[in-house]
């Protein structure tokens, strides 16, 4: 267990935790409860090394979705103290207190334990069209863009779909129906390039009575994206375009006319 | 037990990384397709790709595919086939303008066009000397998120085309008739419900297998499913010894950082501080290849000098210290680095820094070790992505493979940085074309109706035996023996060691079994089943290595130094052999021939391979 010595010091600095987690078995249980299993873990330990260990060591029942165990994937989003997070991207470290107390992200359907169903959250993205409309015959090279038209639509290509901000969203909680921040965030991802042409049905679809009007701006997507998007402003760029009726794009520079 | 449920399908792509989702777009267009996958499509480890994408596309500086082709066989160490390189070169082109037409964000030049940077072993002859290499901008790129972008895109684009798709089911055999392929039988994991997909083509692109050893930059769903289920109907591993060593994973953790970092400039230092590289790859110091750089940290760490004696080493990208060395490309054009340059280039490598070491690098340097990272081997396919039954090359009817999982072999024995996404692409669209093509040409044929019985028979066991002791001590042990006796080095004691290892493992796990005894959502029950999968591949790779008695590319032999290309240039197939032994056959490499002053001689002649 050398390997978990703090590099500097060769000291190995355990601490003893509280792992409290929200447990369901559809086969088993009429009603969701708490569990809680006591554990050692380094400080630098994600809270994802944490369950797993203790999935591991103690209970391979516990059930969570996981693969990249690096925040690039989307697997593993839960609610971690209270906040929605990846578990994968949060420290032992940077959890205040010795419980570390997780359960199933909130407004979808609890499968077991800490997973969710997801499909109405992926029927929401795929129903704003989330994919490039361009029907002009493509030329044999690429279709030209300025390093601005670019950038423009830049942080909402980082989205991983992890449902952190749908599901920290206080109208989706009320409303299911309602198409979520994930979903505007994709529809903003192809509104905003230059090379699309479907701003128009997509603006639609959002003007829906269950679209982006929904939304109060209470900013709590924005901070529970592990990917840092600016979600709200993403939100706000779209509700401009419809009240607006224009799409800002950066013009196409003369290079390329 | 209940029945399964039966679906039937012209064409089953298994995995939905970007060789299954592209094989997907392509099938599609033609045939019934379905997509089976373990995890959410947007969930694969296409998505951790960080670098680029390797296209001879000019547009920044001149180049050829000719050239993309030279640079793959040399990286491969020549044990690579060269029919399917050059393929992989010049469809490479075709491909990247594909993906900027659905959508792709690639980063632009001013004037517009996709942007493209270096990347190690990338090279081209210097104008005007062409006797000599010099690097070239070849790997296209967006942000440094470009195999995100290229698994959105593709996934994307499936929504368009209205692709049908099995998400979260976990394909657990092949449904094999007569030496044909004529089917697949999946786990539904929500619900513990086995189907059987009864298919006329079916695609094995199921990705890496790096959870074999104990430090990994791959996903915990790497663990080689679709290679260890066809091996264990038969079906050879090719060059399974051939796996990668990426020299900068975090500390402990085995995350990458991307090359570039040491593209942009920085560099590795021992314990007393010195810069190491110097030493061992004079020329290209830090941007020597991959197995290069990694054995190299080996070494330090082996003869004490890691950081305060452990085993790890610094990479240093802060700005003074790119600086003072004078490392990156900027400083061609005499100009300095700072902040903001490090951090717009490499703002997914600070984070990941950030996040999991607590180091800023912009002020500090990262503790690093070589991390395992890709398999060069896997199953055998032809240049039409046909799985092959044999060193002879015959081949499976039914059955493809793609991707990461396969060995078409365009990596041969070390795979250059970039080159693997373009391999997706390239590969995974032929796969489609081809599937589709062999589908209309057929009828279904029948299958069993207790297809799914010996996937319930294994299900069964592994629910009703007692857990003796935890599966995960097993596993464990596996990936410890792994790194240790048959990762960046190997001899033939601590192959022979690993060999007992692992036959004792094999034995352990099938004497243990897991606690969830339910249905819904059973992961103990799958890590357990993907946990035999990496025991299978890792008695292949051992006995691989041991057969391969030279060393090459990302095969380090202590005792067998040199390349023998006499004995050893040739590519090794791994034949179960009864239930724990393993068969290796040989199988010539494929070589080009060109017409020169009336003779036919090789069109890329075997050279020692430096950098
Ligand atoms: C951190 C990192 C960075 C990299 N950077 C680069 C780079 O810059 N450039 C480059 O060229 N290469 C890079 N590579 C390599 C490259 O990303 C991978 O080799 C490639 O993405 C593999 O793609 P794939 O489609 O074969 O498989 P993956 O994308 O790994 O997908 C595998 C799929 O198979 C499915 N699957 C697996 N088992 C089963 C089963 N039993 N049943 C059903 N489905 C199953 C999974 O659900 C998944 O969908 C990098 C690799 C890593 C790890
Ligand atoms: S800003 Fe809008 S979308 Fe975001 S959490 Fe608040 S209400 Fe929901
Ligand atoms: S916007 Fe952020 S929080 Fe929301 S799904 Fe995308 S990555 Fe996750
Ligand atoms: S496991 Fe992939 S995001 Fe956490």
């Amino acid at each position: 267990m050398s390997d978990l010595a703090d590099p500097n010091t060769g000291q190995i600095r355990w601490r003893d935790l509280t792992l409290r987690i929200k447990r369901y078995d559809p086969e088993k249980d009429r009603e969701p409860h708490w569990q809680e299993f006591k554990i050692q873990a380094h400080p630098m330990d994600r809270v994802l090394d944490v369950l797993m260990k203790v999935k591991w060591e103690q209970d391979d029942s516990i059930a969570l979705r996981k693969s990249c165990a690096h925040g690039i994937c989307g697997s593993d989003a839960m609610r971690i103290n209270g906040q929605n997070n990846l578990a994968c991207k949060l420290l032992v470290q940077n959890v205040k207190g010795k419980t570390i107390t997780v359960e199933p992200i909130l407004g979808l359907p609890v499968i077991k334990d800490l997973i969710v169903d997801m499909k109405p959250f992926f029927d929401h993205y795929k129903a704003v069209m989330p994919f490039l409309v361009n029907d002009d015959p493509a030329p044999t090279t690429e279709r030209l863009q300025t390093p601005e038209q670019r950038a423009r639509f830049d942080d909402t290509t980082k989205c991983i779909l992890c449902a952190c901000c749908t599901t920290a969203c206080p109208p989706f909680w009320g409303n299911r129906e309602y198409v979520g921040p994930a979903a505007i965030v994709n529809a903003h991802r192809f509104i905003f390039d230059s090379r699309d042409q479907g701003a128009g049905e997509r603006l639609d679809i959002l003007n829906d009575s269950e679209g982006i009007w929904r939304c109060r701006t209470v900013f709590n997507c924005t901070s529970a994206c592990p990917r840092g998007i600016q979600v709200t402003q993403a939100i706000s760029e779209v509700k401009r375009a419809l009240i607006t009726g224009v799409v800002d794009i950066p013009e196409e520079a003369e290079v390329l006319s | 037990m209940s029945t399964p449920t039966y679906h039937r399908f012209e064409s089953i792509i298994v995995g939905s990384g970007g060789a299954g989702l592209m094989a997907a777009l392509h099938s599609s267009k033609e045939v019934g397709t379905a997509v089976v996958s373990k995890l959410y499509p947007t969930r694969s480890h296409t998505g951790a790709a960080a670098g680029g994408i390797a296209a001879a596309l000019s547009n920044i500086e001149d180049d050829s595919w000719e050239n993309h082709a030279y640079d793959t066989i040399k990286g491969g160490d020549f044990v690579v086939d060269q029919t399917p390189v050059e393929i992989l070169c010049r469809e490479a082109v075709e491909c990247i303008y594909d993906l900027e037409h659905m959508g792709l964000p690639f980063d632009r030049t001013p004037d517009g066009r996709i942007s493209q940077r270096r990347f190690g072993g990338h090279t081209r002859p210097v104008p005007g000397n062409p006797s000599k290499r010099e690097p070239v901008m070849r790997a296209c790129h967006a942000a440094d998120r470009t195999g995100h972008m290229i698994l959105q895109t593709l996934y994307q684009q499936c929504i368009k085309q209205g692709v049908q798709f099995f998400d979260e089911y976990h394909m657990l055999d092949l449904i094999m008739v007569d030496g044909e392929c004529r089917g697949i039988v999946a786990i539904e994991i929500a619900t513990g419900r086995l189907h059987v997909f009864h298919a006329k083509s079916v695609l094995l692109a199921t990705g890496g297998f790096g959870r074999m050893f104990k430090v990994t930059s791959n996903a915990y769903a790497l663990t080689g499913d679709g290679p260890a289920i066809a091996y264990r109907h038969g079906i050879p591993l090719e060059d399974m010894e051939f796996y990668q060593f990426h020299p900068t994973g975090i500390y402990r953790l085995g995350i990458l950082l991307t090359e570039g970092c040491r593209g942009d400039g920085g560099i590795m230092f021992n314990g007393k501080g010195e810069r190491f590289m110097e030493t061992y790859a004079p020329n290209m110091k830090e941007l020597a290849s991959r197995d290069v750089c990694s054995r190299s940290i080996y070494q330090e760490v082996q003869a004490g000098r890691g950081v305060n004696g452990k085993d790890f080493v610094y990479l240093d990208i802060r700005p003074e210290t790119i600086n003072r060395f004078k490392s990156s490309p900027l400083h061609k054009d005499g100009k300095d680095v700072d902040e903001h340059f490090i951090e717009s280039r490499l703002s997914e490598s600070l984070e990941l820094s950030r996040t999991y070491l607590g180091i800023d690098p912009l002020k500090e340097p990262m503790p690093i070790q070589p991390t395992a990272h890709y398999a060069m081997g896997g199953t055998p396919t032809d240049f039409e992505t046909r799985v092959l039954r044999n060193a002879a090359g015959e081949v499976v009817p039914g059955l493809y493979a793609a991707g990461e999982s396969a060995c078409v072999s365009v990596h041969g024995a070390n795979r250059l940085g970039t080159n693997s996404l373009v391999d997706l692409v390239v590969f995974g669209r032929r796969a489609g074309k081809a599937m589709a093509q062999y589908a209309k040409s057929q009828d279904f044929r029948e299958i069993p109706t207790d297809a799914d019985a010996p996937t319930r028979k294994q299900i069964d066991t592994a629910l009703a035996k007692p857990r003796t002791e935890p599966w995960i001590r097993i596993r464990e042990e596996l990936q410890t023996v792994m790194m240790d006796d048959c990762g960046v080095y190997r001899n033939t004691e601590g192959l022979a060691r690993a060999r007992k290892k692992v036959a004792e493992l094999k034995s352990r796990y099938e004497s243990t079994g897991i606690q969830d005894k339910g249905t819904v959502f059973n992961t103990g029950l799958l890590e357990y089943l993907e946990l035999g999968c990496l025991i299978d591949l890792a008695a292949a790779t051992v006995a691989s290595a041991e057969s391969r008695k030279e060393s090459r590319g990302a095969h380090s032999r202590e005792d067998f130094p040199d390349r023998d290309d006499v004995n050893h240039f040739n590519h090794t197939f791994a034949m179960r052999d009864g239930d724990t032994g393993v068969r290796i056959e040989n199988r010539p490499v494929d070589v080009v021939y060109i017409e020169k002053d009336g003779q036919k001689v090789p069109k890329y002649p075997l050279e020692v391979r430096k950098y």
